[in-house]
């Protein structure tokens, strides 16, 4: 048997206080689908960025195709044969398709050639593009389709994608992996980095799991279940989130008629929305990420106001409000960005608990800041959430991307609401963190909480919503009760189809 | 009041030369703001080219070394703003004022033997026929050479932003630099090229004030020229083509409230003196509304380590 197309061998890369990658050691097959595994902070990115010559490792090789192989920098790695496919795109907004793939190539053909053959291979593979338009306003399942095909005129030998489907349809995700087997079928070897193990079960041949920067396994996904790839990846056992639900409630946040102008340039506008939701109730909200998720949320926290009528909590018109005064009626919010939006990035802990806990945690009198209060307010977030950090006083910056959006949401649980609403509650969270988060959410709903629970991750709406709804440029779905609900039926809701529509 | 003695042949070309030095540094700027970084250091680069070039065109009798002095001294002052901002990772908005207020100090110091001096004057463009036409001569074809070095980096810098690899490197740093940086582009080499041209252009706009506008040095010459191509760019929508109506406009409008001054009109001298600040503004902004905006990336600090 010939060599294998990439090999690595006990790879090590140390950052400042953290060991990335420890001995990470696989084989890539020729037109093999290999399956990276992990959590977030497993070490995934990192051997993906050594590999395309972003990160140097500080010791361990790699060879190419028998060969010894050290890319300096991605140039080399893309002239070798590698080619990747970012998790958060690398793409440049204000720049057209062609511009966009002509940067991610060594020698890019004059532009009118090129837009040919961004054509020719879009059509291939089937993956329709059309060159001259402004990337800034292509939807994600477009987006990736410009990374993938800048990687595929080069004809790489190696496809790396990182997260490729977490911003994407089901339907979206059909259609990559039918592009995926259509270049294994030709030879094209992928390595696949993914935490959805189903996605793997059904796409990969070989599986090697990260945990802790570690190898702690391979598998052939194909024959493993998804719970034993699950508990490789955690090394503990997994709790799957309980609930009783209760949903003779009263009608507590009521939107009727909503439409609102976006804010930002980019933003989708939202249009005639009207939804309720009950006390005890969890109402998901699914969708693909830009379709008037952030907008929506804004306009239930009074971030963006709207007539009184339109947004109605207990009966009483609040439309007109801003987010303090309904705070103080019992409406808490918990955006999507964590840095920036929900928490302040350079204020510690206690002070950012301070924001929004003031009003219903009696945190200031006549003006002045009670910090005892605030910290022990941080300090109970820090403990029931399990928050790692070495103390509240610490940046909200320096903590993990999965502590802090343990805190910021734990901020709000805390604080029972008689309304939540919360945007991509467990977005970059480990499986074990995102389990205590949902849990959380299904306790505070027991208690009575009307909760919106607006995500892009359809595995954990199905498991936490007691009915579902999908935002789809800016207007709502039909709403229908989440249990029972397929796969096929959620991804027309997102695509703006409505049942009866589909059955014509 | 007597507007006969305006004179719309001279108006035209004298508002070419009083829009010149704007020109050449909002356009420096333009490249630098395309590629991500905010230099509010433009008026310090200008005087310190102003003087640079004056000492220099004085010292050597050459107005074309003092030229290029101009936009050595430009160029090498950008150099220290490059290295605080891109090396040393410092906050732009403070590193450009603090440029501007050393250029200031700098040059005043620089200058102190130069004041009441006369610079060698640069010949105009003498084509026989075509300088002696009827109104389009002195228009188009008798001005000095650095006006029309101008008008060619207008078009220049368009051509290169939107047909060449270079130009899209560029506005790639300067719309999202993690992606240009994750596909294997030096952003801090393009950042620091873009500066020095900035500088460069800067300094050549300064030169132009002390060489050619005016001709002589007086401590703070550039009376905030500087400042007003910042404005310029931002309003121009980081448009070459813009860039050049506006300076023109500005320019034009300048040299014609001076003439209504000197003609005698019944408005107050200092409503005139601010009309071209206000008009200039109006009208760019009126035609910004299209909203394309800043380079997404400006003036954020890079650092290459995520």
């Amino acid at each position: 048997m010939s060599a294998p197309l990439l090999s690595i061998q006990a790879l090590t890369k140390a950052y400042p206080g953290v060991v990335a990658n420890d001995s990470v050691s696989f084989d890539i097959e020729q037109g093999q689908v290999h399956a990276l595994l992990g959590e977030n902070g497993a070490g995934k990115s990192t051997v993906v960025k050594m590999i395309y010559g972003l990160v140097k490792p500080d010791s361990g090789s790699m060879t190419w195709q028998g060969a010894p192989f050290a890319p300096t920098d991605p140039n080399a790695a893309r002239s070798a044969g590698v080619g990747m496919v970012f998790q958060h795109f690398s793409l440049f907004d204000a720049l057209n398709v062609a511009e966009n793939v002509a940067l991610g190539m060594e020698n890019p053909p004059p532009m009118r050639d090129l837009a040919a053959r961004i054509k020719e291979v879009s059509e291939n593979y089937g993956l329709p593009l059309d060159p001259a338009r402004t990337v800034g306003d292509l939807s994600a399942g477009e987006r990736q389709r410009v990374e993938i095909i800048r990687c595929l005129l080069q004809d790489p030998k190696l496809l790396i994608m990182d997260e490729p489907t977490s911003v994407l349809t089901p339907q979206e995700v059909q259609i990559l992996f039918k592009t995926l087997r259509q270049l294994k079928a030709e030879g094209t070897s992928i390595l696949y980095i993914s935490h959805k193990l189903e996605e793997i079960r059904s796409l990969c041949d070989h599986a090697s799991i990260l945990r802790l920067g570690k190898n702690v396994g391979e598998c052939i996904p194909a024959q493993t279940s998804a719970r034993n790839m699950a508990e490789l990846m955690v090394g503990d056992t997994l709790q799957t989130p309980t609930r009783t639900a209760n949903l003779d409630g009263e009608v507590l946040l009521n939107v009727r008629n909503l439409s609102a102008k976006s804010a930002s340039a980019f933003g989708t506008s939202l249009k005639d929305i009207s939804f309720s939701v009950k006390s005890g109730e969890i109402l998901g909200l699914g969708g693909v990420a830009g379709n008037g998720q952030d907008e929506l949320l804004a306009a239930l926290s009074g971030e963006l106001r709207t007539s009184p009528d339109t947004v109605q909590i207990k009966g009483n018109p609040v439309g007109h409000l801003g987010p303090k005064n309904r705070r103080g009626i019992g409406t808490l919010a918990a955006p999507e960005e964590r840095l920036g939006h929900a928490a302040a990035p350079n204020m510690s802990l206690i002070e950012n608990a301070l924001l929004t806990g003031e009003v219903r945690q009696n945190l200031s009198k006549k003006g002045f800041v009670n910090w005892k209060g605030a910290q022990d307010f941080a300090q109970d977030i820090i403990k029931a959430f399990d928050v790692r950090t070495p103390g509240p006083d610490r940046a909200a910056r320096a903590l993990s991307g999965g502590n802090l959006q343990k805190f910021v949401i734990g901020r709000e649980v805390l604080q029972e609401p008689d309304v939540l609403v919360v945007n991509q509650p467990t977005w970059g969270v480990d499986a074990a963190a995102a389990a205590a988060i949902r849990q959380s959410l299904l306790d505070l709903a027991a208690k009575g909480t009307a909760l919106v629970v607006i995500s892009q991750d359809l595995d954990e709406l199905m498991e936490i919503s007691d009915r579902f709804g999908a935002l789809n440029e800016g207007r709502l779905s039909e709403i229908r009760p989440a249990a029972g609900l397929t796969i096929e039926e959620i991804g027309l809701m997102m695509g703006g189809v409505s049942a009866q529509e589909a059955a014509e | 009041m007597d507007l006969s003695a305006i004179n719309p042949v001279l108006l035209v070309a004298s508002l070419m030369v009083a829009a010149t030095p704007l020109l050449l540094a909002a356009i420096g700027e333009l490249v630098v703001e395309k590629a991500g970084v905010l230099n509010l250091g433009v008026e310090g680069m200008m005087i310190i080219g102003a003087i640079c070039g004056f000492a220099i065109a004085v010292e050597t009798t050459s107005p074309a070394l003092g030229i290029l002095a101009a936009m050595l001294g430009g160029a090498v002052l950008s150099l220290l703003f490059a290295f605080l901002t891109q090396v040393a990772l410092a906050n732009q908005v403070a590193s450009g004022l603090a440029l501007t207020l050393f250029g200031l100090g700098l040059s005043a110091l620089l200058g102190q033997s130069y004041v009441g001096i006369k610079p060698p004057a640069m010949a105009k463009l003498n084509i026989p026929v075509l300088s002696d036409l009827p109104i389009v001569g002195p228009i188009l074809f008798s001005h000095d050479p650095v006006l029309y070095i101008g008008l060619a980096i207008i078009a220049a810098t368009w051509a290169v932003l939107k047909f060449t690899r270079a130009g899209l490197i560029l506005r790639a740093v300067g719309e999202n630099h993690e992606a240009a940086h994750a596909l294997g582009y030096n952003v801090v080499r393009v950042r620091i090229l873009a500066i020095l041209f900035g500088g460069a252009c800067a300094g050549l706009g300064g030169a132009y004030i002390s060489l050619i506008r005016v001709p002589q040095w007086t401590e703070g010459m550039t009376a905030g020229v500087g400042w007003i191509a910042l404005a310029l760019v931002v309003f121009a929508s980081w448009k070459p083509w813009r860039v050049l109506l506006g300076a023109y406009l500005f320019g034009g409008l300048t040299v014609l409230q001076l003439n209504l001054q000197a003609a005698g009109i019944p408005i107050p001298v200092e409503y005139l003196a601010m009309s071209p600040y206000l008009i200039t503004i109006l009208v760019l902004v009126i035609m910004s509304a299209d909203k394309s905006g800043a380079p997404a990336s400006l003036g954020r600090i890079f650092h290459a380590s995520q």
